[in-house]
């Protein structure tokens, strides 16, 4: 054909034959009104799901003592947020790459502290309440090792805590203001207003749900929903959509790899899964120049299905 | 809005999917039906004759 | 003899576009005869499934984010949104099987499958990106798992998935420029190339 030898996998003969004719124009109008009409027929048919979203104020209504028991494990520092490390603060490094601890490099650029943010800032910003302002200024005058001693012995004793009459009380001893903010904030959380002070922050206007979509995926309210729903990591879920609507298919082989093993018992499962995804990624993109991969569609010789009246005449 | 009530889906798909396991799959029905229909519109396209074209072979 | 006009920058622009793309070229009245199956048909359907999603994104920019919620119109809209994303991605996949057993990166046209496969990737974060900003039950679940792949990477220290205005304006200026931007040069390098041939078979060779 030339000089050059010919490599079958990389090459392609000139085409010398004949042409038929071909109206693009044809071809797209009608493809567009099919592909038009087959969206309406599937969206009069099916429609689409829409669950509404779950509240704070729902969340502490339906399982109180969930939300409470969350309240204290942002104080002492065992909630995912709390131990999450970059983005969010330093309490841990965060997951790993082999040696590269990549969220860590990048740092703390969203800054959250669950105590501040969830849970004390969020009580000052209540109306006046005498018993919970002599609380706040009691943990304020306290030294830190005082806060942390009130805070351990409320944990200590949160596996006795119940939720009646509208209080939430825990039998524990020496643990300072504490029950007053758990059972205030509980409070708080069930009138709604808990929703407004963690979106705002402050302002007026807010588009940025990131503080209490961190607080509602701490407990396990949120999560005990979408099990029923199938939409868990270990269930495939990332895939799956509310109801029984298709979901994003296309997932597939990213949520796929979570279900196995090394990824499904890794404690770096996100960060190991997403580097191959990204690698399978590149070889995607690249398999017109790797050897072997690209001469699969010659050998496999599907090609001779497509072509089959080149290949007859 | 309760003019346009007409335009609610007929067979919504509410209440909780199905699901099928096999070992370690699992996956919706809903998904399911998705990913066999676009391995059997593949199939289809390679095997159904495409018209207006060549049309002498028939007897082949 | 080159006059002042033969070194202007759009001369040069305008000639040098018109040989790599002349008008027959851009839209064809032929086609090779080996074009002849119904697997060519599923690039021009997943393009009019893209212009499907875009049209019904444009209805729901209309009345703003909230509109779906509230009204049976704007949910069925929302409807029209879903389903024709859903033909988007199976049209295009078909498409990508398609032209993987055809080889079509073939004969100078690497670029051709690079950009597909681009636009193909940046359809997943679109697509992410909307089930990220609809404000409802879903999105709370799906970004509240999803924050923790790409905060593992560093990327989520700015690409905040749980900061619903970033991921809207992700999902409705951004990415869609990306994705649209993408398949015109897909459809431009297409052009430009021209369809794969077949493979050299030994029937073709007999010949």
């Amino acid at each position: 054909m030339s000089s050059k030898a010919f490599r079958p996998d990389v090459d392609a003969p000139e085409w010398k034959g004949g042409h038929s004719p071909y109206d693009i124009i044809k071809e797209g109008t009608i493809a567009l009104v099919v592909v038009g009409l087959l969206t309406v027929i599937l969206a009069t048919l099916f429609g689409a799901p829409d669950d509404h979203e779950i509240t704070i104020k729902n969340w502490a209504n339906a399982a109180p003592t969930d939300f409470a028991m969350t309240a204290i494990n942002e104080m002492n520092g065992t909630t995912t947020t709390a131990g999450y490390g970059a983005p969010y603060n330093t309490a841990s490094d965060g997951q790993k790459l082999g040696p590269l601890t990549l969220a860590k490099w990048v740092g703390v650029r969203i800054p959250i502290n669950t105590e501040q943010d969830f849970v004390l800032g969020p009580l000052e910003s209540l109306p006046y309440n005498a018993q919970l302002s002599s609380a706040l200024s009691t943990w304020k005058s306290a030294s830190t090792s005082q806060q942390t001693t009130w805070v351990n012995n409320y944990t200590k004793a949160d596996s006795t805590m119940t939720f009646k009459n509208g209080q939430i009380a825990v039998n524990a001893s020496n643990a300072g203001p504490v029950p007053v903010f758990i059972n205030d904030l509980t409070a708080m959380a069930r009138s709604g207003a808990l929703d407004t002070a963690l979106v705002q922050g402050g302002n007026f206007f807010s588009m940025d749900y990131t503080k209490p979509l961190l607080f509602l995926s701490d407990g396990g309210y949120l999560a005990q929903l979408a099990e029923k729903q199938h939409l868990l990591g270990s269930q495939w879920g990332m895939m799956n959509e509310t109801n029984s609507y298709p979901g994003q298919a296309w997932l597939w082989l990213y949520t796929f790899w979570y279900q196995v093993s090394p990824f499904s018992t890794s404690a770096n499962a996100d960060v190991q899964v997403w580097a191959t995804m990204m690698l399978l990624s590149v070889i995607l993109l690249f398999l017109p120049l790797i050897p072997g991969l690209r001469a699969i569609p010659r050998k496999v010789k599907v090609y001779r299905l497509i072509w089959r009246e080149h290949y007859r005449n | 809005m309760a003019w346009f009530s007409f335009l609610a889906a007929l067979i919504p798909l509410d209440g909780y999917g199905h699901y099928l396991h096999w070992g370690v799959i699992n996956i919706s029905v809903a998904n399911f039906i998705v990913i066999v229909l676009m391995v059997v519109t593949f199939i289809a396209a390679l095997l159904l004759p495409f018209p207006g074209r060549n049309r002498r072979k028939e007897s082949k | 003899m080159s006059t002042s006009i033969d070194q202007q920058w759009t001369t040069r622009l305008r000639r040098r576009v018109a040989g790599k793309l002349p008008p027959e070229k851009l839209l064809p009245d032929t086609q090779p005869a080996y074009v002849s199956s119904w697997i060519y048909v599923f690039g021009v359907t997943t393009m009019s499934a893209l212009a499907v999603v875009i049209g019904s994104g444009l209805i729901l920019a209309l009345r703003g984010p909230q509109w779906w919620h509230e009204s049976s119109i704007g949910h069925f809209v929302n409807s029209l949104h879903l389903w024709s994303v859903e033909i988007f991605f199976f049209a295009m996949v078909v498409h990508l099987w398609g032209k993987f057993f055809m080889g079509a990166w073939r004969g100078g046209r690497t670029a051709t499958w690079m950009t597909g496969v681009v636009t193909f990737l940046a359809s997943i974060a679109t697509a992410f990106t909307g089930y990220a900003s609809q404000s409802n039950f879903d999105s709370q679940w799906i970004t509240t798992q999803a924050k923790d792949g790409i905060n593992s990477t560093g990327a989520g220290a700015f690409f905040n998935v749980l900061n619903l205005g970033q991921m809207l304006m992700w999902h409705i200026v951004l990415l869609p420029l990306a994705a649209v931007v993408l398949t015109a040069l897909h459809v431009l390098l297409v052009r430009i190339k021209g369809v794969v041939p077949p493979y050299e078979d030994k029937v073709g060779e007999a010949q």
